[in-house]
């Protein structure tokens, strides 16, 4: 068989190709590489064959099936699940709804459920489904790739990419040198009428339930009803405070750092806002991960085990880097282009554990308790 | 039977969730904020049936009675705003007419305004709602004034009356069923939307059904989901009680006399421009949005998906939705008008009792009975229909029901008398003499269908692509371009079978 040994040949001669540019990236790029370098090196290696995936999984013969539920956006995860299927020859099925939707159908499902893996937006509906028994414990090889942090203490579940809190701003209306390092500061009546946020949202009752664990429930109800008198402007999602900084309605906004991204490549570099990391102290820079569990009911448990393990993987990993703008979560990934390093934003926000975080219950019912909630 | 069945399935479900629900959900229940938004629910949906009616009538009358020019592009194009998605819709006005949205951007250069008042709020919720909404009553009241005996019209005028007294005193009441049933959809699609509410930041009582759901608890959702089944039986109640036992039958079977046509006079040019400002408000404002967001997302370099099998989902789960769902609410239709009691009743009521449900917890309530008992079912093709027909009875229920009340039974009981079949019967007198509701059901139904979310998000196959699950996937994550061609798509493809079925609405007038 020449033309398969042939076909071996460049599939090496690909993989050696791809690790060395990983390579590269990695030595040869200083802690805040110049944006443009890694972005190319990046796109090249993600997006060009899939054969270089497939330096990362093996084909066996009958590679079988797999069902997702995700609650990721397909225009977000759907070029990469489409590359392991196509290098793994797994046949993939997946369906896509919000994440508490997709949790909802999986707690009503229960043990009949067809689906293998869950791939959550958020660590609230990876909580509520483990909660629920539902979800099979991960081998230590897998999970032990990402850190402690940032999955479920029991092995549930595993952190796949991870999303920063950051405050939108105007670039007309606010100089970002002047604006607070901590999210507690925007309690000051100077802010008053200049505050976008939604308070439905689900990231935002994420970024609340850090601040009950970091800064217990009263200073958290105290900032509550600081921003409350405020009267900030309430929005019914990211995307909807993000344009409604750039137009100037509000001079800041609440939200997640990588909506921005999307408007910036729409509308070009002239949209008029830009993110401020919080990187003085406490729960405003609160990075929360996005990440998936294998169902105890799994059919198809290989297959989905072979999925995290690729989503793991550094093809993947800088995928979310280089495509979505969010960081990666195993170690010695390059972050994403231009944006803060992990461990800057984190010094203060370390000690919060994902697993932490699925008290949300408590949080509703303390935003409802200070008005901000229906 | 089988179709109340399938009706209560949202409502069993929803028992057995708030069954276990705790006491938060009751301390919920008694704050005084709650009882705040149920004032300000009802208030949103009467404030929208109220002026949609006053946009529809108008404009049903004017589209089948009148000289209008371009009557026949205004029957068109005028039900259309229903495919638009209410997330999308509300998200496209701020976009125009927010405080700093287009329209200022507009304004800022030649007057020097830096910010329009504000549209959030109540008067922007009943703004969106009623352009979204209003053709859930155009649709029946054409339908009803279709199949008017011009007869009864011709009698009043003879016995001295004007054609405006007419009007008030002949036409109006003869609407009153399609008037309430119409109005009954568009005030239980009030209080089940989410999207316009949310966006523009008006607190009713979804909000706090989303909310509980967002944070997993799905008995607390399903508590308050039955106070909305609560607060829907009321309005249903209420409708009833306004219909009456008045008839509104006729018993001539003039299927053949297509109505007078009115000369409007100089009055022909200002109701031509009523027409235009609404199509231009619901439609072309919309649509003019979309297309400088695809435009500019094309010359940024975005990439377009292919929506080849996206648009083939579509248009057959709605027009397969649009089948069976009026197949399905056909025979209760017949049994609610000819054999009305207190058990036909009961079962009219039942019949709306889902409608002003948000679609997930219909959707979840399907999930819970399809998982357990029609496994074979379960996310397939068929299920997604049956979840349309559940969804969207209401819709082909009203319409069908207009038109039967219209038709004398007498007319069944001659055919009956002359040797015909029950079955046969009602193919050969009933259904004729039906056919403007049953396009109407029909066309109610695909249009919602093409928009419909959460249902199709959880129960159809896997894989299973829709226009709307792709412009929903586009919007959440900000991908305006790539969530325009779609939305765009959806728009011209449901004007085609409007356009198609007007034409044969037209054949059978004349």
């Amino acid at each position: 068989m020449p033309s398969l040994l042939k076909r071996r040949f460049m599939l090496t001669l690909f993989a050696m190709v791809a690790l060395l540019l990983t390579a590269c990236t990695q030595t040869a790029t200083p802690p805040a590489p110049p944006a443009e370098i890694v972005r190319e090196t990046v796109v090249v290696e993600v997006t060009a064959e899939p054969q270089v995936v497939e330096t990362v999984i093996t084909q066996p013969a009958t590679p079988g099936n797999l069902v997702i539920y995700s609650g990721r956006s397909e225009a977000l995860v759907g070029p990469l699940i489409n590359q392991f299927a196509a290098a793994s020859g797994v046949d993939v099925q997946i369906r896509y709804g919000s994440t508490s939707e997709m949790a909802a159908t999986l707690l009503e499902e229960g043990s009949n459920s067809p689906a293998d893996i869950f791939f959550a937006q958020d660590p609230g509906g990876l909580g509520a489904v483990a909660k629920a028994g539902l979800f099979a414990p991960l081998p230590a090889e897998l999970v032990s790739q990402v850190p402690t942090r940032f999955r479920s203490p029991e092995d549930l579940w595993i952190g796949i990419s991870g999303r920063a809190r950051v405050v939108t701003y105007n670039t007309d209306a606010i100089n970002p040198e002047e604006l607070p390092a901590d999210i507690f500061d925007f309690t000051d009546p100077v802010w008053s009428g200049r505050i976008g946020w939604a308070p439905t949202n689900g990231s935002l009752h994420a970024m609340i339930t850090a601040m009950r664990q970091v800064w217990g429930d009263e200073k958290t109800r105290e900032w509550l009803e600081g921003i409350q008198a405020n009267n900030p402007v309430v929005y019914d999602r990211n995307t909807t405070i993000v344009t409604g900084v750039a137009a100037g309605e509000v001079d800041i906004g609440f939200t997640n750092h990588y909506y921005l991204y999307r408007f910036l490549a729409e509308q070009g570099e002239g949209f008029k806002a830009r993110n401020h990391f919080l990187t003085g102290s406490g729960p405003g820079s609160l990075i929360m991960v996005a990440g998936a569990g294998r169902l105890a009911s799994s059919p198809n448990e290989a297959n989905a085990l072979r999925f995290i393990e690729f989503m793991l993987s550094p093809v993947a990993q800088q995928y979310f880097a280089s495509q979505t703008a969010e960081y990666p979560v195993v170690e010695g990934v390059v972050g994403p282009p231009g944006l803060p390093p992990l461990e800057e934003l984190e010094s203060a926000a370390l000690d919060i554990d994902m697993a932490d975080l699925d008290d949300l219950q408590g949080t509703i019912q303390l935003m409802q308790d200070v008005g901000v909630l229906p | 039977m089988l179709v109340v069945a399938g009706l209560l399935l949202p409502t069993a479900y929803l028992l057995i969730r708030a069954f276990e629900t705790s006491e938060a959900a009751l301390q919920t229940f008694m704050r005084p904020r709650t009882w705040v938004i149920i004032g300000n629910t009802t208030g949103l949906a009467l404030a929208v049936t109220t002026v949609s009616g006053l946009i529809a009538v108008p404009i049903a009358w004017l589209t089948v009675r009148s000289d209008l020019p371009w009557r026949r592009f205004w029957a068109v194009v005028t039900p259309l705003p229903l495919v638009i998605p209410s997330y999308v819709g509300a998200y496209l006005y701020i976009s125009a007419l927010g405080p700093r949205g287009a329209l200022q951007q507009l304004l800022e250069g030649p007057f020097g305004i830096t910010r329009l008042p504000s549209i959030y709020g109540f008067t922007g919720a009943l703004f969106a709602l009623t352009l979204m909404c209003y053709p859930y009553m155009l649709l029946s009241v054409r339908a009803a004034l279709m199949r008017m005996d011009p007869s009864l019209e011709e009698a009043s005028r003879s016995l001295g009356h004007n054609a405006t007294t007419t009007f008030w005193r002949v036409v109006l009441p003869a609407l009153r069923p399609a008037l309430g049933a119409g109005g009954l959809l568009v005030a239980l699609y009030t209080l089940r939307d989410f999207g316009a509410v949310a966006i523009m930041r008006f607190d009713t009582f979804t909000r706090v059904i989303y909310l509980q759901y967002s944070s997993f608890d799905r008995s607390q959702a399903a508590f308050f989901a039955l106070l909305l089944i609560g607060l829907t039986l009321v309005l249903v109640a209420f409708e009833a009680q306004t219909r009456g036992v008045a008839r509104y039958d006729q018993a001539s079977g003039a299927v053949a006399r297509p109505p007078t046509i009115i000369a409007l006079g100089h009055w022909r040019w200002p109701a031509f421009a009523f027409c235009a400002l609404i199509v231009s408000l619901s439609l072309v404002l919309p649509l003019t949005i979309l297309f400088y967001w695809l435009v500019r997302g094309l010359l940024a370099g975005e990439q377009m998906g292919n929506l080849g099998s996206a648009v083939w989902n579509s248009l057959l789960a709605s027009g397969g939705g649009a089948v069976v769902t009026v197949l399905a609410a056909l025979p209760l239709a017949v049994l609610v008008v000819r054999r009305p009691g207190r058990l036909t009743a009961l079962l009219e009521r039942m019949a709306y009792s889902a409608f002003a449900l948000p679609g997930i917890a219909v959707a979840l309530a399907l999930v819970f009975f399809g998982i357990s008992y029609a496994r074979g079912l379960y996310q397939t093709f068929a299920m997604l229909l049956f979840a349309y027909a559940i969804l969207f009875l209401p819709q082909a229920f009203g319409a069908l029901r207009t038109s039967l009340l219209q038709i004398h039974p007498g007319l069944e009981e001659s055919a009956r008398s002359l040797g015909y079949r029950p079955p046969q019967v009602f193919l050969r007198v009933t259904a004729p003499l039906m056919r403007p509701g049953l396009i109407a059901g029909a066309s109610l139904v695909f249009l919602t269908a093409m928009k419909e979310l959460p249902a199709t998000l959880l129960l159809a196959p896997l894989g299973f692509r829709s226009l709307a699950t792709e412009i929903w996937s586009a919007v959440s994550e900000a991908f305006f371009a790539r969530a325009a061609a779609p939305a765009l798509l959806i728009v011209l493809l449901s004007s085609v079978p409007m356009a198609l079925l007007s034409m044969r609405e037209r054949r059978g007038m004349s």
